[in-house]
C-alpha cells in the first residue's frame, strides 16, 4: 500500500503534467531544454522502481554480507552489536565437513536436472513442431506442473515414492524389484528429488524451445529435404544450430534458477537423510529457519556464496558467447 | 496424390495418439493427486494402490472446508495485493523505460535481470533481518511486500517489451492534443497494455499464491496462515490424512488451472516474454 504513494506524485502534482506543458514553447526553440524536461518526467516514473529496489533488493542484500561478515547471535541479531569477524565465516563454511557434500549435490542437482530438462523438454519441442490434431491443447496441459505451487508437486511426489505406500514402488513390484527407500534411503534421495525437479522444469524448456523453433524459417527444412536430408540429418545440421541462442538462454536460465532450489528438496526431504540431498541453498535455509535455534550467520554466508556461483556461471557464459561471435 | 494425403493424415493420427500418451505420462503425478484426494482413507494403504477411484470419497474435500478456508482466504488476499503492489511499481517504470529513454536505462535493465538471480533463501534471510526489527513478521502485508520481489523485476520486463512496441506516432499524437507524460501514460499507453498488463497480473498473483519459501520464513507463527503453509503443516500433522493432503493440493491448484484455461496464449507469452528477448 505503501509504494501507492511514490506512484502518486506524477498524478497528484501537476508539475507530472507540466514538463510536457511549458516545455512545448520551448521545445520549438531550443530542443535541449525539452530533452531535459523529458528526462525529468522519465525519472519520475521511474522513481517508484528505484525506490522499490533500493528498499527491497539492495538493503536485504547489503543485511545479508552484514550477516555474513558478523558473528551475530540470536540476541544480536535481534538488538544489533554483533562482532565483527571478517571472512571466518566463510573459512568456518568452506572448511566444514558438510562443505564437500554439499557442493558436490548442488552441482549433481543442477547439471542432471538442466541437462535432462533440456533434451526432454528439446525432444518435446521437436514433436509438437509438426501440427497435428490436438497438438496445441496438449502443449499447453504440459505447461500445468510449471504452474502448480511447489507445495502441490512436492508434496505428490513425496507420496508417490513413499516407501510402503507409494504408486513407484507398487509399480516397480509388478515387474518384480523389491522395495526402494526413495526418500529415506542415502543413495536415493538426492536421485528422487532430482527426478522430481526435472519434472518441474520440462514445461519451462519446452515453452521456450519451441517458441525458438517457430522462428526457424521452414524453406531451410524444405530444401534439405530436397536435398535428401533425412529427419535425423536436418535435426542435426539445421535445428540445433539454429536454436544455439535459444538453447543457450534457456540454459543459462535454467543454471541459475535450479541453483538456488530450495523448496522442491525441503519438502520432499529436507536435505536428509543426513546431509545426502543437502545443496548449498538446503543447507543455508536450514541453518536459518530449519532448525530451532537460528543461526543467521553462517545461512547468509552460503547464501552469498551461491550469488558469487551464479555471477561466476554468467560471466563464463558471456565469455564462451563473445569467443563463438569472434571466431 | 490421394496416396500421399492419407500417409500424411494417418502419420498426423500417430501423432496425436504420441502426443496424448506423452501427456498422459508427464501429468501422471496430477492424475495421481486427485486420484489419492478421493481415496478412503482405509483403502490409502492397498497394496497394490487403487489405480483409480473405485468408491471414492468426499471426505477430503470436506476437511478442506474445514480447516483450510482461513488460509485459502489469507492467499488470495496475499495475491490480489501483490498483483496491485507489482503493477503499480512495474508500469510506470515500463513506461518511462520504453518510452521516455532515461539515461542509464540500460543499466537498470541489466539490475533487473542480475534480480532474478538472487537466490530466494538469500530474500528470505535479508527480509527476515529487516522485519524482526521492525515487527513485520507474520504480517499479511508483510509478504504481500516480500512476495512481490518474485514478480516486480518479471513485472517491469514484460510491460517495457511490450510498451516499447506501441506506434511512436501515438504519442506524439496525444503530445499535439496536449497530453503531458502522466495523461498519455493513463489514457493511451496504460489502456494499449491491457494484455501485457493481464500477463503480469496472472504470473504475479500465481507467485504470490505458491510462495513457499517467504511464507514459511517470515509468517512461520502467524494467525493468518497461507494455503502453502496450511499444506506443509497439514503433512506435519497427520500424515495418516493422506486424502484430506491431496484433496486441498488439489484446491490449491485451482488458480494454476484457471489461469491455464482462460489465459493459455498468456501463460505462454509470459513464459517467453520473460525468457527471450530480440
Amino acid at each position: 500500500m505503501e509504494t501507492t504513494t511514490p506512484a502518486a506524485p506524477p498524478a497528484a502534482h501537476p508539475g507530472g503534467a507540466a514538463p510536457g506543458g511549458p516545455a512545448k514553447p520551448a521545445a520549438a526553440r531550443r530542443p535541449r531544454v525539452r530533452g531535459r524536461s523529458t528526462q525529468w518526467a522519465a525519472f519520475a516514473f521511474l522513481l517508484p522502481l528505484v525506490a522499490y529496489l533500493l528498499a527491497f533488493y539492495a538493503y536485504p542484500l547489503y543485511r545479508n554480507v552484514d550477516l555474513s561478515l558478523h558473528e551475530y547471535t540470536v540476541r544480536s541479531f535481534v538488538q544489533g552489536g554483533a562482532e565483527f569477524t571478517g571472512l571466518a565465516n566463510y573459512r568456518d563454511v568452506v572448511g566444514a565437513n558438510a562443505f564437500g557434500t554439499a557442493l558436490r549435490n548442488t552441482l549433481v542437482f543442477t547439471f542432471v536436472s538442466i541437462a535432462a530438462q533440456y533434451a526432454i523438454g528439446l525432444a518435446l519441442a521437436v514433436f509438437f513442431r509438426a501440427n497435428f490434431p490436438l497438438s496445441g491443447l496438449l502443449r499447453g496441459m504440459f505447461l500445468i506442473p510449471w504452474l502448480l505451487p511447489l507445495i502441490v508437486s512436492g508434496s505428490t511426489w513425496a507420496w508417490m515414492l513413499n516407501s510402503d505406500n507409494g504408486i513407484v514402488n507398487a509399480a516397480l513390484e509388478a515387474f518384480g524389484i523389491g522395495q526402494v527407500n526413495w526418500l529415506t534411503d542415502p543413495g536415493w534421495a538426492l536421485t528422487s528429488v532430482i527426478v522430481a525437479n526435472i519434472w518441474l522444469g520440462i514445461p519451462f524448456n519446452l515453452v521456450i524451445l519451441y517458441s525458438g523453433l517457430q522462428n526457424i524459417p521452414d524453406e531451410l527444412y524444405e530444401a534439405a529435404a530436397l536435398d535428401g536430408a533425412n529427419a535425423w540429418q536436418q535435426f542435426w545440421r539445421i535445428t540445433l544450430p539454429m536454436l544455439r541462442p535459444v538453447s543457450a538462454i534457456t540454459l543459462l536460465l535454467g543454471l541459475v534458477y535450479t541453483l538456488k532450489v530450495v523448496d522442491i528438496i525441503w519438502i520432499m526431504t529436507t536435505g536428509g537423510p543426513g546431509t545426502s540431498s543437502t545443496t548449498l541453498a538446503v543447507w543455508s535455509y536450514r541453518e536459518a529457519f530449519g532448525t530451532g535455534l537460528p543461526d543467521f550467520s553462517p545461512a547468509a554466508t552460503l547464501g552469498n556464496l551461491l550469488i558469487l556461483m551464479a555471477l561466476a556461471f554468467g560471466l563464463l557464459y558471456l565469455r564462451l558467447q563473445r569467443r563463438q561471435e569472434w571466431s | 496424390m490421394t496416396a500421399y494425403r492419407t500417409r500424411a493424415r494417418r502419420r498426423a493420427r500417430w501423432q496425436t495418439a504420441l502426443g496424448i500418451l506423452f501427456t498422459a505420462v508427464l501429468l501422471f503425478p496430477v492424475y495421481w493427486m486427485v486420484n489419492v484426494s478421493l481415496t478412503k482413507t482405509g483403502n490409502m494403504r492397498a497394496d497394490p494402490p487403487h489405480w483409480f477411484p473405485r468408491d471414492p470419497t468426499f471426505a477430503g474435500y470436506a476437511d478442506v472446508l474445514r480447516d483450510q478456508l482461513p488460509a485459502l482466504t489469507t492467499s488470495l488476499a496475499i495475491g490480489l495485493g501483490c498483483v496491485a503492489l507489482t503493477l503499480a511499481v512495474a508500469a510506470p517504470a515500463a513506461y518511462s523505460l520504453a518510452k521516455l529513454r532515461p539515461r542509464g536505462a540500460t543499466g537498470l535493465s541489466f539490475v533487473l535481470l542480475a534480480a532474478q538471480m538472487i537466490p530466494s533463501v538469500v530474500m528470505a534471510i535479508g527480509f527476515y533481518a529487516v522485519y524482526v526489527r521492525l515487527g513485520w513478521l507474520n504480517s499479511v502485508w508483510g509478504l504481500i511486500l516480500a512476495d512481490s520481489t518474485i514478480a516486480v523485476p518479471f513485472g517491469v520486463m514484460v510491460l517495457t517489451a511490450f510498451m516499447a512496441g506501441i506506434p511512436q506516432e501515438l504519442m506524439h499524437a496525444a503530445k499535439i492534443d496536449g497530453a503531458g507524460a502522466w495523461r498519455t501514460f493513463v489514457s493511451v499507453v496504460l489502456p494499449l497494455s491491457r494484455n501485457a498488463a493481464l500477463t503480469v497480473s496472472l504470473f504475479a498473483f500465481l507467485w504470490a499464491w505458491s510462495d513457499f519459501i517467504f511464507a514459511s520464513t517470515l509468517s512461520r507463527n502467524a494467525d493468518a496462515i497461507p494455503i502453502t503453509l496450511g499444506i506443509y503443516s497439514y503433512i506435519g500433522n497427520n500424515t495418516t490424512q493422506w486424502n484430506s493432503i491431496m484433496a486441498t493440493a488439489v484446491v490449491a491448484s485451482v488458480p494454476a488451472a484457471v489461469l491455464l484455461v482462460v489465459a493459455q496464449r498468456f501463460v505462454a507469452g509470459g513464459v517467453t516474454a520473460g525468457a527471450v528477448k530480440d
